[in-house]
């Protein structure tokens, strides 16, 4: 009985061979990496049409979008959006937009491609793991698409598909047939597909770092992204059976959510007893750490990058921001019921959401301090990534501050299901992190395909897109304190008209800034092929990812074990023959 | 092949440490066995606080006499974790033989040793009546459905008798799971392979949580039905 856990000299599994093993079914972590980034590119594109759709319909009612009556006969007769397809858009481009991008980019895509290089690992822990991981992810991608074919369209419930809308099943309108089916069946798929992408990122950092890589001397990006890990995990596991439940009452008749007693279309259904209630407390028990799990990876990515930029490590120092990033992923399961604050719910309990998630707002303060704190004063070298980790700060920060107001349940009151919810959780966390994933795609695409991204193209996209995202959703505080409820297709005969300006105002910025984004895919499919070559390090960065090849080989160090002498942000460090010292630099003693 | 930016052009500062901080050396395999059963004990959390919302939501909340089989079945569960320590204490005596023999015998082949074959033996013995046990509560619990079913209560009856084939079934499957990973662990066991026993014990731990989430489950389910 041969019971060793020798350490294999190389990486255990041998290079693939063919294309299938190699491109397509690959074991590599940065194969499933980009693979994982190529689906967020595809589902956000696809994402942002449909958010261009609304955006036209609300801005003029009566436009006919030329070819889509045919996507859609029914919802779109002749081209103009009905009230309930403008609904079914909406469900899709938020799940596209939360699952698969959101998710997607900065957690499993980044992750997966960084994680094991930054702790010096050559893949992670379980790689079939990580394949089915990737591969269920992208059926449920597949299914949830499929939605836009079936005959009655996608669902119309939302991204949150709050029953009983979701779980009466067809009847209660269109979608809500085999669209809503499908979106469930989706979404379960999807918690699959990360529940084991979780354990692989979890037991690769805990037991995968190679000799000196302590926790301590961690990245803060893979910092974020254990973190994340471990939100997701439990957020996942609940999610998962919260919607095996919402399939049940929807196909076997049961009646978790659905109470007894509902007319629907006139006619009288058999359930009895359900609560409603019940699918929001699981639902949001798990989607408020599912917007952590969004987020936290950007101010992992940000607290990353900036040090590379401004040549100095994190005001505050590397503990700090971990605690703040594990303070806000456990509080993030304490707040859920601020979801619900007019839901009907016990108005005492308000009051016990409310209070931790104001105070959920103290470690982001303190991250976001620290980053302002770090530009202050610094030789800020200005690149596309690092533009990109300010607008980071800038959105987070304007989301942020109406976070505050949408807290107290008083103000929540009238603000909820308003344009300035909608503004508070674009800015706070869609747009934010869709900055962290532009700055890490302009940091580390030279690492993962090679070639140097075009920094002037860049430079463009951000002021385009930083402009462009305030000129849409700043003015969308304004609608909501105006009263303009959200989900409502369009604005026709009562006091919402003269708004309507506003709306087209929004919608044009929409278009330009959509349109900016064309700017980037260029950038980037031209980079991949004719962008010039990129050297081992070319931001004269520290962290191990930098101490190996671009893009780096299979076993990701070609051979090599690396010993890690310090932790990842030694700029300018006293005594050090340059201003940054890599953490594979024997002969360097650290200041702490 | 790129070049390297950073030349240092100073010799060493400071003396530092000869070696250095030792790279963590967790087996992945139980770090990972921990962390699925963290995910599956808080899906199990979420759904044992649902019942209790709901119970609480509706008058229509249907209380039923459990089948006695149940009980059976947490008995057989319960023997089935023990027996499969039994078949984990001879494999690692198994082990710990071979070792003695080699150690005597440099060129010793693995039946050389009389001692460690038998202990396998019985080892390999133990875990199949665990593989066994655990058929054995499928079993049961499928007769419990049957039951159930005869009293009229299927899964849209009631709230309870709702939650209660869920549970079960989610149970189950995890169970079968849980025998999936023995399976594969004898397996291993059986053709030598390397680290055979940490996939043994790997599959001990998911195991022995599935058998006490089955009790918390059954006391969940005593209590509310």
């Amino acid at each position: 009985m041969h019971d060793m856990s020798a350490e294999p000299a190389v990486h255990h599994l041998s290079p693939p061979q063919g294309f299938i093993r190699k491109h397509v079914f690959s074991l590599d972590h940065k194969v499933i990496g980009l693979q994982y980034y190529g689906l967020a590119l595809a589902a956000v594109f696809i994402g942002m049409v449909l958010s261009w759709l609304m955006r036209l319909h609300l801005g003029w009612a009566s436009l006919a979008i030329p070819g889509l009556q045919h996507l859609s006969p029914n919802g779109a007769p002749g081209g103009v959006i009905t009230p309930e397809y403008y609904l079914s858009l909406m469900t899709m481009h938020g799940t596209i937009m939360v699952f698969f991008v959101l998710t997607n980019a900065p957690f499993a895509g980044f992750g997966n491609y960084f994680l094991p290089i930054q702790v010096g690992a050559e893949d992670m822990a379980f790689p079939r793991f990580n394949m089915m991981s990737f591969w269920v992810t992208f059926v449920a991608f597949l299914v949830l698409i499929a939605a836009f074919f079936v005959h009655d369209g996608p669902p119309i419930s939302g991204w949150t598909s709050y029953a009983t809308l979701s779980s009466v099943g067809g009847i209660s309108g269109p979608g809500e047939a085999m669209g809503q089916n499908l979106w469930a069946v989706s979404i379960a798929l999807f918690c699959v597909g990360q529940l084991l992408g979780s354990l692989n990122f979890i037991a690769t950092t805990l037991d995968l770092r190679t000799k000196g890589m302590t926790l301590g001397r961690m990245p803060l990006s893979t910092w974020a992204w254990f973190i994340t890990a471990c939100i997701g995990l439990l957020a996942f596991a609940d999610l998962l059976p919260a919607t095996i439940l919402l399939i049940l009452d929807r196909t076997a008749g049961t009646s978790f959510f659905n109470p007894a007693g509902m007319v629907v279309s006139d006619t009288l259904l058999p359930h009895s007893g359900g609560s409603p209630l019940l699918w929001q407390h699981l639902f949001w028990f798990f989607g408020h750490p599912e917007v952590y799990i969004a987020i936290i990876p950007g101010f992992g990515i940000v607290s990353h990058i900036l040090p590379a930029f401004t040549r100095k490590p994190l005001l505050g120092g590397m503990r700090v921001m971990i605690g703040c990033l594990i303070a806000a992923g456990f509080l993030s399961y304490m707040v859920w019921g601020h979801h619900m604050f007019v839901s009907g719910m016990n108005p005492f309990s308000a009051v016990l959401f409310s209070v931790p998630t104001l105070i959920i707002t103290i470690p982001f303060t303190v991250a976001t301090l620290m980053f302002l704190g770090s530009i202050y004063g610094a030789n800020l070298r200005f690149t596309s990534a690092s533009l990109f980790c300010l607008g980071f700060v800038s959105v987070f920060i304007s989301g942020g501050i109406s976070g505050f107001f949408l807290a107290q349940p008083s103000i929540d009151t009238y603000l909820h299901a308003t344009y300035f919810v909608v503004a508070h959780f674009h800015f706070v966390m869609a747009v934010a992190a869709i900055f962290g994933i532009f700055a890490a795609t302009y940091f580390w695409m030279p690492k993962m395909i090679g070639r140097m991204m075009n920094d002037t193209l860049g430079k463009l996209h951000f002021w385009l897109t930083f402009i462009g995202v305030y000129c849409i959703f700043m003015p969308m505080h304004y609608l909501g304190i105006a009263g303009n409820v959200r989900r409502y297709a369009s604005f026709t005969d009562d006091y919402l008209v003269p708004l309507i300006p506003v709306h087209k105002f929004i919608t044009i910025a929409a278009l330009l800034t959509g349109a900016a984004q064309f700017i980037f895919l260029y950038n980037l499919i031209h980079t991949r092929w004719w962008g010039p070559l990129a050297p081992e390090n070319p931001w004269e960065a520290t962290s191990l990812e930098w101490s190996t090849t671009s893009p780096p080989p299979f076993d990701n160090f070609g051979g090599r074990h690396l010993i890690v002498h310090q932790g990842p942000y030694e700029y300018n460090a006293e005594g050090a023959a340059q201003d940054y010292v890599m953490q594979t630099d024997p002969d360097f003693v650290a200041r702490s | 092949m790129s070049v390297t930016t950073y030349t240092r052009t100073e010799p060493a500062l400071r003396p530092r440490p000869a070696t250095p901080i030792a790279a963590t050396k967790g087996i992945p395999s139980q770090t990972g066995v921990w962390v699925a059963v963290s995910a599956i004990a808080m899906s199990f959390a979420a759904l044992t606080s649902a019942l209790v919302v709901r119970q609480g939501s509706g008058a229509d909340w249907q209380r039923f006499t459990l089948p006695r089989i149940l009980y059976l079945d947490t008995a057989i569960l319960i023997a089935s974790s023990y027996t499969l320590e039994l078949a984990r204490k001879r494999f690692t005596a198994c082990v710990t033989a071979f070792r003695a023999a080699r150690s005597t015998q440099p060129a010793a082949t693995e039946p050389a040793s009389v001692e460690a074959a038998a202990l396998r033996a019985s080892g390999l013995y133990w875990l199949n009546i665990t593989l066994t046990l655990g058929l054995f509560f499928v079993a049961g619990q499928v007769l419990a459905w049957q039951r159930l079913a005869s009293q009229g209560l299927f899964l849209a009856t009631s709230p309870s008798s709702s939650f209660f084939y869920v549970l079960t079934a989610l149970h189950g499957l995890h169970l079968l799971g849980g025998v999936l990973g023995l399976i594969y662990a004898g397996y291993r066991l059986r053709h030598n392979a390397r680290n055979a026993q940490t996939s043994l014990g790997t599959a001990a731990v998911y195991w022995h949580f599935v058998d006490l989430l089955w009790a918390y489950l059954l006391v969940v389910i005593a209590i509310r039905m």
